[in-house]
């Protein structure tokens, strides 16, 4: 029972790296961006909802407020700074993301101190399964791991169902051909662009209530993400969720078998994935 | 051909400036001396790789802490470690993680060998801060400096900030004269190729993995000593020192410099930390001064903007705009 519990919390941590590591997969493959800052949005998210709810009294109304402010902010750093640098050596995009980190986690330690802050867990979700006498499991982690799910399996669909998905594929498998077939590439940028920074801050605003909001924990994340981005092979949404679950399995098993080590659990899995196929399960070399 | 050093003169002179550095500063100033000389080691290092073989490596501050970890453990408690046996441990210790790590991540290319290199690193900086080897999360003081004294006889007093001032500069020194020794080698040459163009230095018959892991490590190897003497700077090693922000900032230094020049790696390491003491000085920004990043953040995105070439290449063109100009003008007065 205690390792269907770790189960169910690997699988829910898994789903939520999904929703992060996806959004970045994309950027990389079809901007061919590399972006450290997308974890400082799972940090804005998080921040988000811990203000925001704060401020309206419900949990429920920060989330569409939060989001809306996420795509607005994905949108304005994409026309403003990320399309300058698209052509750009993969150098200038570390360097320029890098400084947007130190920039969003001063502006954060400004805005809301360095203190750990808790997120209450709504009202409706605040009450627990109970599978033995001593072992119960909280239901708000089994609604994240169904709005996971959800959000998931509708982004699979819009990739590879609609026309959307199409022109995001053929972005992302040949840049040129796509745009002189017809299709809106900087309409397409700013939008994919947006859609990530938005699910990165939406996993952050449902993890709040039971990961809290921390100084950091956006930095924390993405290094998982990138980890994931490799196991999965870049630009694949199919090898990103393979992997996400594989490193939220081997991340909560190994703290519970060995506390002390389970930090270096993830990493040796890359290396052995770097090893048998360099260019990620999904992608064939 | 691309300048890879100064003239001789140029550096004679900033030699020669550096060397009487200690005679008219006070001991604060030294102490900042000798810590840009360190970040400008660390900094070179990383120039081998990102400005001369072309690999972005985002993980170079494992091998920096790693070398700080190794002499902290190195130490008794209470006495000082032999800095002739502590320094050869570090940085062959740093050498050896570079030569496991490089034949893991010169496997990938692009935007996978900048996540990878990260990711490796974040896997060291996990064992330090996750285990208790040494001081976990906390730390370790390094009470008494290493000795340098050989046969009885103390060479160099490290507890004294000129002189460790002038240790630091030595191993700059040496340094910048291996790093401009092996670029002008046929080994430097050779990664040039491999940065301007791999596929066609392979085709050619070129080992290029031997190459970029041969570069790998060396770079690995003098990070360490950067890392040591940073160590000794300090007394105090903590799981940060090889933190993933620590790769970031000396990425900064290389870039804020100017790649590919040695003397830019050394003029991004004095840039940066004078602009951190300048942002992060209370008497100028007060309150504001320690949310000092901000400012620094602020200034990378907008030189990532303007300056695609960094400060040397900006003072580089603006030298020969100048010299253009003064040529011209000359030119129409002797023409008029």
């Amino acid at each position: 029972m205690f390792y269907l519990i770790q189960l169910l919390n690997g699988i829910q941590y898994g789903l939520l790296l999904f929703l992060l590591a996806s959004g970045l997969t994309l950027i990389f493959g079809i901007m061919g961006v590399i972006n450290l800052a997308h974890g400082s949005f799972y940090m804005i998210g998080a921040y988000l909802a811990f203000g925001l709810a704060k401020l309206t009294g419900n949990f429920w109304l920060a989330i569409p407020l939060g989001l809306v402010i996420a795509l607005a902010l994905g949108i304005v750093l994409e026309t403003t700074l990320f399309s300058r640098i698209y052509k750009r050596d993969h150098l200038y995009q570390v360097l320029l993301t890098f400084g947007l980190i130190l920039i969003f986690e001063e502006l954060r330690s400004i805005l809301f101190g360095d203190d750990v802050h808790g997120v209450a867990v709504p009202a409706l979700l605040d009450y627990s399964v109970r599978l033995t006498d001593t072992l119960s499991y909280p239901v708000y982690r089994l609604f994240i791991t169904l709005v996971c799910l959800l959000v998931a399996a509708a982004m699979v669909l819009v990739i590879h169902k609609t026309r959307l998905g199409m022109m995001i594929r053929a972005g992302s498998s040949n840049r040129e051909m796509a745009a002189s077939l017809g299709v809106n590439i900087p309409l397409l940028f700013a939008l994919v662009f947006a859609f990530g920074t938005a699910l990165a801050a939406f996993a952050g605003m449902i993890a709040a209530p039971i990961s809290s909001v921390f100084p950091g924990m956006g930095n924390q994340i993405l290094i998982l993400c990138f980890v994931v981005v490799v196991i999965g092979g870049i630009g694949s949404i199919n090898g990103a969720l393979i992997a996400s679950l594989a490193i939220g399995l081997a991340d909560t098993l190994g703290k519970v078998i060995a506390p002390e080590y389970s930090g270096i659990a993830v990493y040796l899995l890359m290396a052995v994935i770097l090893l048998w196929r360099p260019q990620g399960l999904a992608n064939k070399t | 051909m691309e300048t890879i050093t100064l003239p001789r003169a140029a550096l004679l002179v900033s030699t020669l400036l550096l060397a009487l550095f200690p005679l008219m500063a006070s001991t604060f100033y030294v102490q900042l001396g000798a810590k840009i000389l360190i970040l400008a080691i660390f900094a070179l290092s990383l120039d081998l790789l990102v400005g001369h073989t072309g690999l972005v490596s985002l993980g170079h501050a494992a091998y920096f802490g790693l070398a700080a970890y190794v002499l902290a453990l190195l130490s008794p408690k209470y006495e000082a470690a032999s800095f002739w046996l502590t320094l050869p441990v570090a940085i062959a210790a740093a050498g050896a993680a570079a030569l496991v790590i490089g034949f893991l991540v010169l496997r990938t290319a692009g935007i996978y060998f900048i996540m990878v290199t990260l990711a490796f690193a974040q896997m060291i900086y996990a064992v330090f801060h996750d285990t208790k080897i040494s001081g976990g999360s906390d730390g370790v003081y390094i009470t008494v400096r290493p000795d340098l004294s050989v046969a009885g006889l103390n060479l160099l007093d490290l507890e004294n900030p000129v002189q460790f001032y002038y240790l630091a500069l030595m191993m700059m020194i040496g340094v910048y004269a291996l790093l401009s020794r092996v670029l002008h080698a046929p080994l430097g040459r050779a990664l040039a190729g491999i940065k301007a163009n791999e596929s066609r230095m392979r085709s050619i018959g070129y080992p290029v993995f031997a190459y970029k892991l041969g570069a790998f490590v060396l770079a690995g190897a003098l990070a360490g000593l950067a890392g040591y003497l940073a160590a000794c700077q300090f007394g105090f090693v903590n799981p940060e020192i090889l933190a993933w922000h620590q790769s970031g900032v000396v990425l900064m230094m290389v870039i804020l410099g100017g790649m590919g020049k040695l003397h830019g790696a050394v003029l991004g390491a004095l840039g940066y930390v004078l602009l951190q003491e300048l942002l992060s000085a209370p008497a100028l920004l007060g309150s504001y001064a320690k949310h000092w990043q901000l400012g620094v953040g602020s200034l990378i995105v907008l030189i990532v903007l303007a300056l695609p070439h960094g400060l040397a290449g900006w003072l580089e063109r603006t030298g020969s705009w100048y010299r253009r100009r003064r040529s011209s003008s000359a030119a129409e007065i002797s023409n008029g």
